[in-house]
This record gives C-alpha cells, structure tokens and sequence, in this order.
C-alpha cells in the first residue's frame, strides 16, 4: 500500500488577461502518509493554496493544471470526469476554508449547513447525520453542542464558527482535509482553543490533512511534516523538528529568523530627556447616538490615558473589538472622542480633525493596515505622494519630483515604480507607499494601526527593519497598534495592554516578559513559539480563559 | 497571485499591443454607432431627395432602385427622411444624456461625501421626481409649453437625472468607505478636491456605462414621445415619428414603417453591445 496522497511534478499554470501564460507551480513532488498532517509554508503568491486545491481536482478560473499527476487513495485526480471528481469532494478530500464567516450562508442554520455534504452525496439519514455532527461539535470543544446547530452563522463567535466549518468537512468521513490558513483571521486566544480541537480530532481520526499558513510557529504545533514552498517550487522538505531546529535552505531560515525580529537597541535615555509630543486624558470614543450624559450608547474606548514621549514608541496591544483602532481614530480626530484631552506637542488639539489647523494635522499622520484600500486604485504612486507635498508644503513640480524620489528612496522602493498604480504593487511595497504618504508630510508622530498584519513574515520583518531605521534617521515617534506580541516587542519602548475598550496594563521593555495583569499574562501566554510541543505543553488557568475569552 | 515566474509562452491575442483589450462584438458595436454619428453630421450631404419633397408617385412604395427604402405615406423618400431623422434622435438624445448624466454624476457625489442634511434634502427631491412616471411627465410638459427641440432636450434630461444620481451616489458611497478618503479627509481636502480626484476616478468605468444605458432609454422615451405626436414636429421627424406617420403601411408590410424600427434597434442595441465590452486595461505588463 503506497501513501494516501502522491503528488508527482505537478505543474499549474495562469492565463493572465494580455493572453500570457506563466506557469504558478513548477514540478511539485510529494506523498503525504495516512493520518500525517503535512503544513504547505511559504508566503503569498509561493502557491501554497493552488497546490492544495489540485488535491481536490480543482484549479482556480484562469489556472488550469496543465502537467504531472495528483493521485489521493488511488485515484488520479487529473483523469477523473468533472462527476467523478464531484463525488470524490466532501466525502474523500475535504476543505476548510481560510475565512469561515464568508464560508458560511447567513441565510441558514448551521446544522442543516453541516449536515448538506451528507446529504448531497446521500451518505446516511438526516438525523443520523445529526447525531453524528452533535458528536463533531462535542469532539472539536464547542459549546452547547446539542443546540448550537439550530443558530445562525452570525449568532457564534469568529473561532466557533471555524470549528463548525471543520465539522462540516469532516462529517463525510475524508481521508484527508485540506486547512487552508484556516486561524490566520482569528485573535490569539482563540486560534490556541481552534488549534488544539483541530489537533485532537485529526489525530483521533486517523485523518491526513494538509495545512496551509504562512505562520510558522502555527504550523509547528500541528504538522508532522512541512514543506517550504516559494515561487511554485519545494524549496525544503523535512519533519517539523528537522526544519525547525535545522534548517538547510537559505529561504527557511530568512523565515525562520523573520519570526524573532531582532530586539530593538534601547533608546539612550541619559541623552535625550523625555519631552512629551502626545498627552491623552481620560479620552472616551464610541459609536452611536449621545445619550443624556452626553456618552455615545456604545463606548469603544473608555477612559484611556496615554502618553508619547519625542523619539520614542508606544505599542497598543489587544484583540480584536478591544477598541484599540477606535482609539487611534480618535486621536487622529477621524471620530471625534466624546470626553477627554488630547494635548500634542504643548497645544491641546481639537477633537474632530475639522476642527485642527493644517500643520497639526500635518504633524500627526496616520498608516491603515490594509494599504489596499489606503490607497487610491485609480491614481499612481507618484500622484498619490505628491498630494500631501503640495497640500502641505506647496511646492512646485520640480520640487516635488525630487522630494518623491527622495521618500522612495526611504522606503526602499525602486523609484521606476512611480508610474505604476497599487493594483501593480505587491503587498509589502503596497505598504511602503502607504508609509511613504506620511512620511511626505513631515509628520511628528505616525499612528500605525495594524500595518503588518496583512503582510507575510518575512515581508512584515522587513517592513518593521524599515520603520526603526527611519526613526533613526528622522526622530520620529510612533504609536503602533497591532494584535501581535512579538512585532509590538520588536519595535516599542512602552506596550499598553487594552481589554473591552479599558487600558489593563503599561509595560515597559524591561517588564514585558512579566506582565502582572491577569488578562496581559493570558495574552502574552498564548502567542505561539517555534517549538513543536508548546501548544501540548501549554497550561491557561481556566478560570482566566474563560473569563477573558468570547470563544 | 504574483508573477515571479519566467514567461513561456507568448501567445498573444489581437489588439493588446496599445495596452488594451478590445472584443470584436464592441467593435461592431462602435462601429455601427460611428455610422450614425456621421450619418447625422453629414445627412444634408447625402440625401437623394429634400426630406419634404413628395417624389414617389405611389403611397407605400416597395424598395426600388429609385427609392431604397421605399416611400412613404405620401410618397416621401423613406431614406432621406430616416438619414435625416438620425440627425434628430442622435443630438436630442446625446445633449439630453449629457445633462442629465453630468447633473445626475456631480449631485451624487456632492450628497454621498458630504452626507447629513444635504445628502436626505437631495435624496428625497430626486426619489419625489422619480416617482412621476417619465412618460407622463413628458406629455404634460410638452403640452404646456409646446414642443421645441430646446424643451425636449430639458425634459429628457430631468427625467433620467434622478436615475443618474441614484446610480452615482451608490458607487461614491462604496468608495466614500474606503480608508484613502479618510486619509486625504483627515488631510484637511475640500469636498471639491474629494470629489474630482479621490471619487470619480474610481467610479467613471461604471458611470461611463451607465451614460450608454441611459442614452438607450431617453433615444426609445424620445422615440416614444414622437411616435405619440409630441416630439420632433413635421415636416421634420425623427425616427419615432417616422415609424408613426408610416403606421398605417404596416398591414402591407411596407418599408416605411420597417426601416425607421431596424434604425432605433440599431442604434440602442450597438450602445449596448459597446457599453458592455468597452475596452479594457490590461493589467498584466510583466513583458
């Protein structure tokens, strides 16, 4: 008996709209063993997805699999008609999808959901497959399994509903299920409780799986083998131990040393003596109507206090929904707060960016995560950071074409790119642009909310390195907002530590492997390292857990 | 996906080489309307008889080689009168679209950035225009104030603006969501500078579409208000007018009361054809 999956050179290419062939895949080989969860690594682009798909006989519009073999349990993929194949999906090979939410239709019930692949391929009863899915839930932790098939999609938490899309892949009883980045999009906190349920009911099943994910340290707790793709081809192959500890190829180990992002040097405190640049006091922001006290009926941030010294960094640290981009928007003067002071650089600032004059705003700029929609589709690179030179400086077009060469050179852009619009850029240069327009404004202080959560490791490493060389080199402060620990750590002097809408915790570099607040000890506590048996080995209180997680 | 990879083949399509990708059926498309464009500049030029002479002996006339498309209820020439009628149809229609579709345009995206009170007040006047039925809303004006070619071109034009504004103000609030209008709002831009160069840039593909379907709909409303008396006034007649005068040949099959029909089909189905395969950018220039 051979392995449950070959693969042997397998070759996918693209058709692009000029009528332009590239190959995406080139010659990809390999075999994943019954019940051996195999992890496809490598950042975007590399093909991680496409391959996985191929196990399923599918490639996407304008891909076409256009050599070797995709063999699964005997059956080549390849030669099977489109209705062989259809009956092969959600029985034998099933998929989880990277986004649950979007997975899901809203417009029914999660059991009759899970429950639709048996009935599609008429596999048992209806209430066979009912009890057998309540045994699913119960198996992947879920709460109230007995009744939570009959809720809506809306009406469970973001890692709930991965799980249940879990169930509904493996109620057909796969032989293998293909993981596609499925806890990319959730907190922290609830990829640990996503994770171990993953974990104990494939290796209770026996069932082989594959696992998609840029994410390294993810991929560590539940592979048995990883695979280092890039650019379409196997870049490494090797059990988790053996790529983790002893990694041969260049590539694995650029991410391997992307995932610790070296320590930032402390600032000379003795030289420059704390000047305040930013002073917040008791600042409230919501959402809503004003109620008679005057406080907006949903309070995201409340009775935040914070302070930014000239040079230095604060990071902003907290799950999802725990206000911490409300709070950026806020002193960005985007929503107006509806209580509190914010004073920058001496003068207190106006609330609303209305009312600001033009070099405050000027001095304070703000970076979003998704430099997608940050930046304008129809406009050039060159359009796009010219407008704050003449908004701001007013200068002329010579000036000015000097000054964006000048910023491309600082984020480290070819200056040719200058011409091409966002839609022509990759994601990490993407966000070079979008630094690149604060940067255009000569600003004090940039609040950076989120800017390397849609990038790859390797690419956010890079894009961190960039960002304290430029403070080296410009004297600027940061307040840089992110869910993530280790690129908070990498970067900043303080880390305030926020939890429904309230400030938990400040820590300073020197404390931050000790937090004291309960809520920041869960947090930090559940941060996955490169090491295999972390996620086994790791022990929350359950009484934290449970109160200080909506899973 | 990115396209790290070498290129292997470079099977290239027709028509890429300028950067964009053109398909056929635009083409013809394009091509038919470009007849009737300069059909409509040069009819004067190119009729064979005055559009008002009676030269057919015969009411009705078949296709001869004297009377391409036969003539009409009083032995008129029926193709001077359908090159000229051209003139009529195509530059009530393209004025009264313009107006309504720039009017529609700027309005929308006046109301989507700046919202509140401008944005309700606006809303609801057009929602109120918009619920008096077009066709009704022509006939009465027309007949209050008499029909000229001025007056046609404004009633046609208010009627289709609150479809354009609705139309508009729908793609300006998608993109009045996204976070490059926050930033150059929170850089201090005027709603002037928000509107001309963050919003339009970014919605004038599907305006540019919907200006053709709206060019159809007021081309047929057009053709609709002639063919019940109240448009283009004889001698002249456009083509909605032509397929009236000439209604009573249709029980003899007759050319007259044809060709003005196969015209307006013509012309609002290539506008269709062009505005659903308008050229596009290809975005892949990795060779």
């Amino acid at each position: 008996m051979g392995n449950l999956v070959e693969i042997r050179d397998l070759k996918v290419e693209a058709t692009t709209d000029s009528g332009r062939r590239v190959e995406i895949i080139n010659g990809v080989s390999f075999d994943i063993a019954e019940g051996e969860i195999v992890a496809l690594i490598g950042e975007s682009g590399s093909g991680k997805t496409t391959i996985a798909l191929t196990l399923m006989g599918y490639a996407r519009p304008g891909c076409r699999i256009s050599g070797g073999s995709v063999s699964v349990a005997g059956k080549d993929m390849m030669t099977l008609s489109e209705k062989q194949r259809a009956r092969v999906r959600g029985t034998e090979v099933t998929y989880v999808p990277q986004s649950a939410a979007a997975a899901f239709n809203p417009a029914a019930t999660i059991m009759d959901q899970v429950i639709e692949v048996t009935r599609i391929h008429g596999l048992m009863a209806a209430d066979e497959a009912r009890s057998r899915a309540v045994d699913l839930f119960r198996a992947l932790s879920l709460p109230e399994p007995e009744t939570i098939g009959s809720r809506y999609p809306h009406q469970v938490s973001g890692g709930q509903l991965q799980r249940l899309s879990a169930a509904m892949a493996l109620i057909g009883d796969p032989n293998l299920v293909i993981f596609d980045e499925p806890t990319t999009a959730l907190d922290v906190t609830t990829q640990i409780e996503v994770l171990r349920a993953f974990k104990s009911v494939m290796k209770k099943g026996g069932i082989a799986g594959v696992y998609v994910s840029h994410d390294l340290a993810v991929v560590a707790q539940i592979a048995d083998r990883i695979i280092v793709l890039k650019g379409g081809e196997v870049q490494e192959v090797g059990t988790t131990e053996e790529i983790l500890s002893n990694a041969k190829h260049p590539y694995t180990r650029e991410l391997l040393s992307a995932f610790e992002p070296k320590p930032r040097e402390a600032a000379d405190t003795a030289e420059t003596a704390p000047a305040p640049l930013l002073k917040i006091e008791n600042l409230v922001a919501g959402y809503g109507p004003s109620q008679t006290d005057g406080l907006p009926l949903v309070r995201a941030v409340e009775d935040v206090s914070l302070n930014v010294e000239k040079g230095r960094n604060l990071g902003i640290i907290g799950e999802s929904g725990c206000g911490k981009s409300t709070l950026a928007r806020a002193i960005a003067g985007i929503l107006p707060a509806a209580v509190g002071k914010i004073v920058f650089d001496g003068r207190e600032l106006g609330r609303s960016a209305r009312e600001r004059t033009r070099d405050q705003l000027r001095e304070m700029q703000i970076v979003f995560q998704y430099a997608d929609t940050a930046l304008n589709p129809a406009k050039s690179v060159e359009d796009i950071l010219a407008r704050p030179l003449t908004f701001y400086h007013g200068m002329n077009a010579k000036a000015r074409n000097a000054r964006i060469d000048e910023l491309l050179d600082m984020v480290r852009l070819p200056r040719n790119l200058r011409h091409r619009r966002p839609g022509e850029l990759s994601g990490g240069q993407k966000q070079r642009v979008n630094f690149a327009r604060a940067l255009a404004a000569d600003p004090k202080l940039i609040l950076c909310d989120e800017i390397t959560s849609a990038l790859d490791t390797v690419v956010a490493a890079a894009v961190i390195e960039l960002l304290k060389e430029l403070q080296r080199e410009l004297g600027l402060s940061y307040i840089f907002i992110s869910h993530d620990l280790s690129v908070v750590e990498a970067i900043c002097d303080e880390i305030v530590v926020m939890y429904g809408g309230k400030k938990v915790e400040d820590i300073t570099r020197a404390k931050v492997k000790t937090p004291h607040h309960p809520y920041s000890k869960l947090l930090f506590s559940s941060v996955p390292k490169l090491d295999p048996t972390w996620l086994d080995g790791l022990e929350q209180d359950p009484e934290l857990v449970r109160a200080y997680c909506r899973r | 996906m990115t396209m790290t990879h070498s290129e292997t083949k470079s099977a290239r399509l027709s028509g890429t080489r300028i950067g964009y990708r053109f398909n056929i059926v635009g083409m013809v498309g394009l091509s038919i309307i470009l007849f009737w464009a300069l059909v409509a500049i040069f009819a004067p030029l190119i009729i064979p008889y005055p559009v008002g002479e009676i030269a057919d002996l015969d009411y009705f006339g078949p296709m001869s080689p004297d009377f391409w498309l036969g003539s009409d209820y009083l032995g008129r020439d029926m193709l001077s009168r359908i090159l000229m009628g051209a003139r009529y149809t195509v530059g009530i229609s393209l004025a009264a679209v313009t107006i309504a579709c720039f009017s529609g345009v700027v309005l929308g995206m006046i109301a989507a950035v700046a919202g509140g009170w401008l944005d309700t007040l606006l809303s609801r006047f057009l929602d109120a225009l918009n619920s008096i039925p077009s066709k009704l809303f022509g006939l009465v004006v027309v007949a209050a104030v008499g029909s000229s070619i001025p007056v046609l071109i404004l009633t046609l034009s208010v009627i289709y603006i609150p479809g354009a504004y609705r139309f508009a103000r729908a793609l300006a609030v998608n993109i009045n969501a996204m976070d490059f209008i926050t930033v150059a709002r929170i850089r201090g831009e005027s709603t002037l500078y928000l509107i001309r160069s963050e919003i339009l840039p970014n919605i004038v593909g599907p305006v540019l579409a919907d200006l053709g379907i709206r060019f159809v709909f007021i081309v047929l409303l057009l053709s609709g208000l002639s063919f019940l008396g109240l448009g283009v006034q004889p001698p002249f007649a456009d083509w909605g007018a032509l397929v009236r005068e000439n209604i009573g040949g249709l029980p003899f099959g007759a050319a007259a009361v044809m060709a003005p029909s196969f015209a307006i089909a013509s012309l609002t189905i290539s506008v269709n054809l062009l505005i659903d395969n308008l050229p596009r950018k290809i975005r892949d220039r990795s060779e």
